[in-house]
């Protein structure tokens, strides 16, 4: 059956027809209700004006009614001199001291080491856990799983107790700890369900052949969970960008990442170069889902060779 | 692997297969202790100080040691002994010469029960004739002394472990003889906070419901092309940053956002009466439910997508009608999806904290709110503590039911 | 095992930056402020010149105010602020909580007048561990193209919701707000503490309260109540008397302070315990709060000078055009029904009034 241009049977009601089109408008509209607050950030980044809504000049669509000055303020917000021509020195200003910059270099800095821990961990976890020996795995797995049912305000209130006993409150490695524990869920759960469809007799047929257990991690298992393992490693690093709660929290003033940025832009003042950053934000979630995409279907097409 | 050069008896193979087992077990156990242990530092052992800390502060009783035995065997009726009233003002003042920020520290505990006290004991401390008889003296300093309400509130204060913290966070108080009172009408709250949380989760939880429904049923009967494109305009929203979710909510609810500008150009309300759709209830909620659609979404989606077509057929060409068709045949087999896809927006859902605080004004505050409040604003960590706790128990019971019903390791991300 | 390794070396190295990070070099300072108009007014009055003159650098960064960043970091025994900003009751309760350094305020410097400096700063100006630099008002401000007729001028005005139709910005907090409410109720300026220091007067101050509860936004941060007014989601405002007169005269914004009914509030410098440059800290402080820096900083933002010897010396914005005085929460003529906000009081009954505050605005 075409999906736009269906053949009705004969004997269809005109309620029938009524109701087909009808279902068909609802969800549309719960579309437009997902996608179009997302949309909408986009052209209003581009707004000559500080409002956070369209101006009759956008709506004439007059050039002059848009500017890329919000994409400039991104990198002159905290400039010692944001006015110097572009040069060299204009840039280094801008990286060493613009405030998105330095959050940018915060989440870049904490992701990257929070991915790492989270994964490196996790996977080892993963393979630990889908091998049929292990013992108590419910009980585990309902422990490893648990920072991502329980409410981040009471992690990260926890957290500030424990950590400022031994000394890790306001400083990276705990804002990397804290990342990476919200991110090992994640992790195990998309390496594991890699792992259930791993053919084990695989690992026997390459102990058999004389490798030893490191080798059979790495030449024939690694290669076979290697999408489940990037995926659960971009999951845990947007976990770890998306995060904001453990940052106000747990970080000082210059720890702030690009959300804790975001979260005092939106409190204090409300600014249109935060659309900008959303939209550059927006890219950058559809270019993860893009790869993210691209590791499923290689994974699909792995799962076919391995058992075909 | 088994020796194949002797042939061993049976016992000693079971022996050895128990062998084998067992180390196959202590090597798949091995691969996870690293995590383990790294969840046990970074999120047992913080949590579990939060439910100490809600349970046990011992400001008092470390500073007063004496002054606290005293204050327990005193029955909170009788007038006060000379004895504890020389204990106290010793001990205060003993404290303040090790460390001068431990008496106020103390003063500033009892002064959460009392108000009033902090300086009334800053008296004391700095007072320059405080010597035998203690007590007239603490009365000549200030006649407040001689009434019980100060050493009620020190003698409610004074043990380590207390309940009180939790009884507040119920609305609750304790008062100096061990009887459990009731919050007055002007101090509860928290009741009523952990009811609101509760109603604004089963609230967006039903929205999700109700929208994510249609979406995964067209999504799941439409062609693979077809449901692909969908599933993208699904997955955008999920994957893109909550608070550029939240940040676009603002820029359409706001007084001068995109829907009330939209709404005056075409008519239909006056330039000034604006819709006020932020900062109250409706907007947590309409972003709630926007954050929170996907997890719904994708649960329903994978179990609609496993349904086989050829029962609803079967119920059709016996003669139903298509309503009863979908009612009686095809509804029942989505229940474990939208039971998963429930549960689990309704467990995010009680915790959620950034959305209502950015939108949701006053009206709009969620238990996970007055939490951080507490933290940051008033510094009553054992309050804050305390509530948590009752919501981390709250969040574990549902994650335990979820478990029994979907299995945690059936959890799949898209 | 590579991978591990890996792992280990970047657990080093993030440690070594932690570390780093938390050992600032010799003369660097860490200063924390309120951020927007208020910080830039203190890094050209203050910072700028003491970095000339002592040759040490200043890192500065905002917060929003609370006292819980600094109880964690005397908890954690890693203070990496050097000088916070802080309000006088904050300064007095973090005081009491030990997590702030006693200053020996008779060492500061003497005024320019040669006043010795316990007599210089204005009464209430010096506690135990904090310093004031400045003096500012909780007043209420509109915007003037809402109201076609009759402009609000009294502190009742705010509470009238008939004359004045529209939502109000107010204080997530009970201080300030419970004596605003007392003052318009008609107490007069001198009984607000001693009315709120009943049953009766806090009732009564919740009552009036309660009569613009369904139009009140609440804000949390100074920057917030110009955004509330620039937007058009209140029509009139509680705010920082600076937050407001700065987009006025700088941007020609149409928002008008109405001085009647505010609460004057010492801003204070205060070292968290522990800090790890504490001579330099207090070298900052001493520097900071002398005569000149003080009414060169009302260059900048309409705050009082602490030190009486300043007052004379307060002139022009620095758009050189526009005169001071009369935007200052110290000037006589502003001060004819206001009130100095009482910090014993507050110490006292802050955890109790609090309570019950915030029990009230969630219902």
């Amino acid at each position: 059956m075409n999906f736009f241009t269906p053949n009705f049977p004969p004997y269809a009601t005109a309620f029938e027809i009524a109701w087909y089109y009808a279902f068909r408008m609802i969800c549309l509209a719960i579309f437009i209700f997902l996608i179009a607050p997302i949309l909408v950030i986009i052209p209003l980044s581009f707004n000559a004006e500080s409002f956070f809504s369209f101006t009759d000049g956008m709506l004439a669509l007059k050039p002059e009614a848009y500017s890329l000055k919000w994409y400039r303020d991104i990198f002159a917000n905290g400039m010692l001199d944001p006015n110097a021509p572009l040069s060299l020195d204009w840039l280094k200003d801008s990286w060493m001291r613009s405030q998105w910059m330095i959050a940018l270099k915060n989440s870049l800095v904490i992701g990257v080491s929070a991915t790492f821990v989270a994964t490196i961990l996790g996977t080892l976890a993963s393979v630990g856990l889908s091998r049929p020996e292990m013992p108590f795995r419910g009980l585990i797995n309902g422990i490893l799983i648990s920072p991502m049912i329980v409410p981040i305000v009471i992690t990260a209130t926890g957290m500030f107790f424990f950590f400022s006993q031994v000394g890790l409150a306001q400083t990276y490695l705990g804002l990397v700890f804290a990342h990476a524990l919200l991110g090992t869920p994640f992790v195990v759960i998309t390496v594991t369900a890699t792992l259930t469809s791993f053919d084990r007799s695989l690992l026997r047929a390459a102990a058999n052949l004389g490798a030893n257990p490191l080798t059979t991690f790495f030449k024939v298992q690694m290669p076979l969970i290697l999408p489940g393992v990037i995926s659960g490693a971009l999951f845990a690093f947007i976990t770890s960008f998306d995060e904001v709660v453990v940052v106000l929290f747990l970080a000082e003033p210059d720890q702030r990442t690009i959300p804790r940025q975001m979260w005092s832009g939106l409190r204090e003042q409300i600014s249109p170069t935060i659309l900008a950053v959303a939209t550059i934000l927006i890219l950058l979630s559809l270019v993860l889902l893009i790869s993210l995409e691209f590791t499923r279907r290689r994974m699909e097409r792995l799962k076919i060779e391995s058992f075909g | 692997m088994l020796s194949m050069t002797n042939i061993p008896d049976q016992k000693s193979l079971s022996r050895q297969l128990a062998v084998a087992e067992r180390r196959n077990k202590i090597k798949a156990f091995v691969l996870v202790v690293p995590l383990l242990l790294f969840v046990l530092a970074s999120f047992v052992l913080p949590i579990a100080s939060l439910v100490w800390l809600g349970g046990y502060n011992d400001t008092f009783s470390k500073a007063l040691p004496e002054t606290t035995r005293l204050l327990q065997q005193w029955d909170a009726k009788s007038p006060i002994s000379e004895e504890l009233a020389a204990s106290f003002v010793t001990e205060l003042r003993a404290a303040k010469l090790k460390d001068a920020a431990v008496p106020t520290r103390v003063a500033t505990v009892i002064n959460r029960e009392q108000a009033g006290s902090l300086s009334k004991i800053k008296q004391v401390l700095t007072a320059s004739d405080m010597a035998s008889p203690f007590k007239e003296h603490l009365i000549a300093l200030n006649d407040e002394w001689a009434k019980p309400d100060i050493w009620h509130a020190m003698k409610i204060v004074a043990p380590s472990f207390t309940p009180r913290f939790y009884l507040q966070a119920l609305d609750h108080r304790i008062t100096a003889d061990g009887t459990i009172v009731s919050e007055t009408d002007d101090n509860a709250i928290q009741i009523l906070l952990f009811s609101r949380t509760l109603m604004v989760a089963a609230i967006v939880t039903l929205l999700c419901a109700i929208l994510g429904f249609p979406i995964a049923y067209i999504m799941a009967h439409a062609e693979t092309k077809t449901s692909n494109m969908m599933l993208i305009v699904v997955l955008l929203p999920f994957w893109t940053s909550l608070l550029v979710r939240t940040t676009a909510w603002i820029a359409l609810l706001q007084q001068n956002g995109v829907i009330n500008d939209l709404l005056v150009r075409i008519g239909l309300i006056d330039n000034d009466h604006r819709l006020v759709m932020m900062y109250n209830m409706f907007a947590t909620l309409v972003a709630m439910t926007h954050v929170l659609l996907p997890f719904m979404i994708l649960p329903l989606f994978s179990v609609m997508k496993s349904i086989k077509g050829n029962l609803t057929r079967a119920a059709l060409s016996l003669g139903a009608t298509p309503w009863t068709a979908f009612w009686k045949v095809y509804f029942p087999q989505t229940i474990p999806g939208l039971g998963a896809g429930c549960l689990l927006v309704f467990i995010l859902a009680v915790g959620y904290y950034i959305t209502p605080a950015l939108v949701g004004g006053q009206s709009g505050q969620l238990i996970s709110n007055i939490i951080a409040f507490h933290m940051q604003k008033t510094l009553n960590w054992s309050l804050a503590s305390a509530i948590g706790t009752l919501l981390l128990i709250g969040v574990l019971l549902l994650y335990w039911l979820y478990n029994r019903l979907v299995g945690i390791d059936k959890m799949k991300l898209a | 095992m590579k991978m591990l390794n890996g792992k280990w070396m970047l657990l080093g190295a993030l440690g070594t930056l932690a570390v780093t990070t938390a050992t600032a070099q010799a003369g660097q300072l860490t200063v924390i402020s309120w951020g927007g108009a208020y910080t830039t007014s203190q890094v050209e009055a203050y910072q700028k010149p003491w970095m000339a003159k002592s040759g040490n650098t200043i890192v500065s960064a905002d917060y929003n105010g609370g006292l819980a960043e600094v109880k964690a970091q005397v908890q954690s025994g890693n203070v990496t602020w050097d000088v916070v900003d802080v309000e006088t009751s904050e300064g007095v309760s973090g005081c009491n909580d030990g997590l702030f350094e006693k200053i020996d305020a008779s060492k500061l410097p003497k005024g320019d007048n040669g006043a010795s400096p316990l007599d210089d700063f204005v009464p209430g100006a010096i506690t135990d561990c904090a310093i004031s630099t400045i003096a500012y008002a909780n007043i209420f401000g509109y915007d003037s193209t809402k109201f076609a007729g009759d402009k609000p001028t009294k502190v009742a005005d705010f509470f009238d919701l008939k004359k004045f139709p529209g939502k109000r910005g107010m204080k997530k907090e009970a201080k300030v707000n419970l004596e605003m409410a007392l003052m318009a109720d008609g107490v007069a300026a001198a009984d607000v503490y001693k009315v709120l220091a009943t049953k009766e007067g806090v009732d009564r101050a919740f009552k009036k309260l309660e009569t613009i509860k369904g139009s009140i936004v609440w804000w949390e941060a100074g920057a917030q109540p110009p955004q509330l007014l620039a937007s058009g989601e209140v029509t009139m405002t509680t705010a920082y008397n600076g937050r407001l007169f700065t987009p006025a005269v700088t941007e020609n914004k149409p928002f008008v302070i109405v001085w009647d009914g505010q609460q004057q509030v010492f801003d204070t410098w205060a070292i968290p315990k522990g800090s790890k440059n504490k001579d330099l800290a207090l070298d900052f402080i001493a520097f900071s709060t002398g005569t000149k820096p003080l009414a060169d900083q009302a260059r900048y933002i309409p705050y009082g000078p602490a030190r009486k010897s300043s007052a004379p010396l307060v002139g022009k914005f620095k758009d050189d055009k526009t005169d001071m005085a009369p935007h200052m929460p110290t000037n006589p003529e502003n001060m004819k029904n206001a009130i100095v906000q009482d910090v014993k009081f507050w110490a006292d009954h802050y955890d109790e009034l609090n309570e019950r505050f915030v029990s009230w605005i969630g219902k």
